[in-house]
């Protein structure tokens, strides 16, 4: 403690001749910060980005409004949930905390659009209209009509020319189309959005999902929503839950099972792959911009260099100089960097409806690498000090 | 040798190179020079009196032989050791080496700083003062660019000098001067070594700054010797 006192005070003490250099020549001082700065956004957007993937990918779990989510041991993803017994619900109602087991029944139908007849592919939910299944305003207002036979809600922002359909509905006019045999009457808008797999989604009871897949019986469940008591310890009664139900299923807390998903898109998609190469890229590019300004700057100072060897000046005291540059530049390149980002988050999530925030640890994270990046670029800049050999000023 | 020596020279070689290409260039240097003396060493171009500089301050390690400087004999020394030892000397060389980035008071402060011990208010305070005395009170904030050839000289004179050295080693300090300004830049040295107490070892080709010198010797191929009509026109 003593020690790094002293250190901080020695610090404090020496003339800050790195930031002095740079101050000295303003046009590689701005090269480097811009190069920093182009770096970190760079970084920033594909970061940036592909969580916007997986959060896009991932709205529907996301949404849920239950404590604990109930699945097959067999689920792959939202789209491929497979199906379990409906009495593993009664099961886990047994259980001391719990307040209710509902079911949620999903499927991939195809509909026909009604603005040009065009059939695509969409998810469809089918919940107890008795009780909210998602944390959904506009579904849980119009809860009472889909009830009523072929009643959907649809999501609006799914992918498709749905304008005019949206604008029928939004004006209150009757909007029908057929789902397989079935004529279906869209009965109210929400919005979340499509993900990879479907196109977009369509709610309604449970009811009707069972009259739209005539071969899906009501006992077999997609995914189960359990609801506790509000003073159960959630991870005490998820572990009895699991401890008690048969191993055909699998008992998740609500944000254990979106951590579920994310982990089947990182491992199904190529998302992380291709982002992580694009920051890589961009990180490559800040390394070669800093360390050719840092060897530049310390290849045009390796005569003064050399007096102060010369002088009885250390080895280390010269790595200083570089350490100190490559931590101002990376300061002063990563603050203009995350400025710009936030900027062209904005735009991008305007232009895209892509969910794109920036959470402080991402900030933190690019901040590190940014550090690492000119860490880097001066330890290898920092070779060319060899060079400066007191015996050869004279 | 006595103690009031401040450097030692004993039968010192020295080679560059080795295997078929080794070149020897000093050989058998003896040199002893008193604790306060002004000795002048001159020559032909190329016989080794910027190797000699270098090896007495520990600039180069010595090979073979004595080296004693300040009573430190640094032969065979460790580069740690050698370090130390040359924060006891001043350098000045033919450029003026100051540093682009910093101003001529932040440049003397460098040749205080090294030794790391006085703080920076009286690093400060001992810099300008440096500056004062060679002439450059009302320049201390100008950076290298905006001084002249002498001034340079005069600010890195007052950096090898502010820590108060034992020992200044010159190495053709008016070589990029002309007459005036070079004469003034060898009178500063030459009256603050004597108010210092310190030692002067200076190479030079500069026959009208000869007469600083206690003593002037010779050297040529790689061997020292005192050359009698120099030394006599110094007195
Ligand atoms: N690093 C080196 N490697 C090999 N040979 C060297 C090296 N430095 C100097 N020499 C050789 O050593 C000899 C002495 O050089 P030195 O620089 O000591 O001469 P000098 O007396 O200072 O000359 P000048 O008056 O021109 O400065 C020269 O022949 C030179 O070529
Ligand atoms: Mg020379």
């Amino acid at each position: 403690m003593l020690g790094l006192i002293k250190t901080l005070k020695t610090l404090g003490d020496r003339t800050p001749l790195g930031l002095k250099q740079l101050k000295h020549d303003r046009l590689r001082l701005l090269t480097a910060i811009a190069g920093i700065t182009f770096a970190d956004i760079l970084i920033f957007m594909q970061l940036g980005f592909a969580d916007a993937l997986y959060k896009s990918n991932t709205q529907y779990p996301r949404a849920l409004q239950a404590d604990l989510v109930i699945i097959s041991t067999q689920a792959k993803n939202f789209g491929q949930l497979r199906t379990f017994t409906r009495r593993r619900l009664w099961q886990a109602q047994d259980v001391p905390g719990v307040v209710s087991a509902e079911p949620l029944y999903l499927g991939s139908v195809q509909w026909r659009n009604p603005q040009n007849r065009q059939q695509t592919s969409m998810l469809l939910i089918g919940q107890n209209p008795s009780q909210p299944a998602f944390d959904l305003p506009d579904v849980n207002a119009k809860l009472d009509t889909i009830r009523l036979p072929d009643h959907v809600l649809f999501d609006q922002a799914s992918r498709g020319s749905y304008d005019e359909m949206i604008e029928q509905v939004n004006r209150g006019e009757r909007v029908t189309t057929e789902i397989g045999l079935r004529t279906v009457e869209v009965a109210g808008l929400f919005e979340v959005g499509a993900s990879f797999s479907d196109d977009g989604a369509l709610i309604t009871s449970d009811q009707n999902f069972l009259r739209l897949f005539p071969k899906r019986e009501a006992g077999a469940v997609s995914l189960g929503l359990i609801n506790l008591e509000p003073e159960a310890d959630l991870e005490q009664v998820r572990a009895e839950l699991a401890a008690r139900l048969p191993d055909d299923v699998q008992v998740l807390t609500q944000a254990g099972y979106v951590d579920f998903e994310l982990n089947d898109i990182q491992s199904a998609s190529p998302i992380g792959f291709v982002f992580g190469l694009g920051s890589a890229m961009g990180f490559i590019v800040g390394v070669v911009i800093v360390y050719q300004v840092l060897s530049t700057d310390v290849n045009s100072h390796l005569g003064e260099y050399a007096t102060f060897r010369a002088m009885g000046y250390r080895n280390s005291y010269l790595l200083g100089i570089v350490v100190e540059e490559a931590i101002i530049l990376s300061v002063l390149g990563f603050v203009p960097g995350l400025v710009i980002a936030l900027g062209a988050y904005q735009l991008t999530a305007a232009a895209t409806a892509l969910p794109l925030a920036m959470p402080t640890s991402r900030a933190i994270t690019v901040l590190t690498l940014t550090f690492v990046m000119c860490g880097a670029s001066g330890a290898i800049a920092t070779r060319r000090l060899q060079a400066a050999d007191p015996a050869d000023i004279f | 040798m006595s103690t009031n020596h401040s450097i030692v020279v004993h039968q010192l070689n020295h080679s560059f190179g080795a295997g078929n290409l080794q070149k020897q260039v000093l050989f058998d240097i003896n040199l002893a020079i008193s604790a306060g003396e002004i000795v002048i060493m001159t020559g032909p171009s190329g016989s080794g009196k910027t190797t000699l500089l270098t090896l007495i301050g520990g600039l180069r390690s010595a090979q073979t032989g004595s080296l004693k400087v300040v009573g430190h004999e640094i032969t065979g020394a460790s580069e740690n050791d050698l370090v130390k030892a040359r924060r006891n000397n001043g350098y000045i060389f033919q450029a003026h080496n100051l540093h682009g980035s910093l101003t001529a008071i932040e440049n003397v402060q460098m040749g205080l700083e090294v030794h790391g011990n006085l703080a920076k208010p009286e690093r400060h305070r001992q810099a300008a003062a440096m500056l004062e005395k060679v002439g450059l009170g009302d320049r201390i904030h100008y950076y290298p660019a905006d001084l002249s050839g002498g001034q340079k000289q005069r600010v890195a004179i007052a950096r090898a000098l502010v820590s108060r050295p034992k020992i200044v080693l010159a190495d053709e300090p008016t070589a990029a001067l002309d007459k005036k300004s070079g004469r003034d830049v060898v009178d500063i040295m030459h009256d603050l070594a004597k108010q210092q107490g310190c030692t002067i070892l200076l190479v030079t080709h500069d026959n009208r700054i000869l007469d600083i010198a206690d003593r002037i010797v010779y050297m040529e191929d790689g061997r020292l010797s005192k050359q009698p009509e120099l030394a006599e026109s110094a007195q």
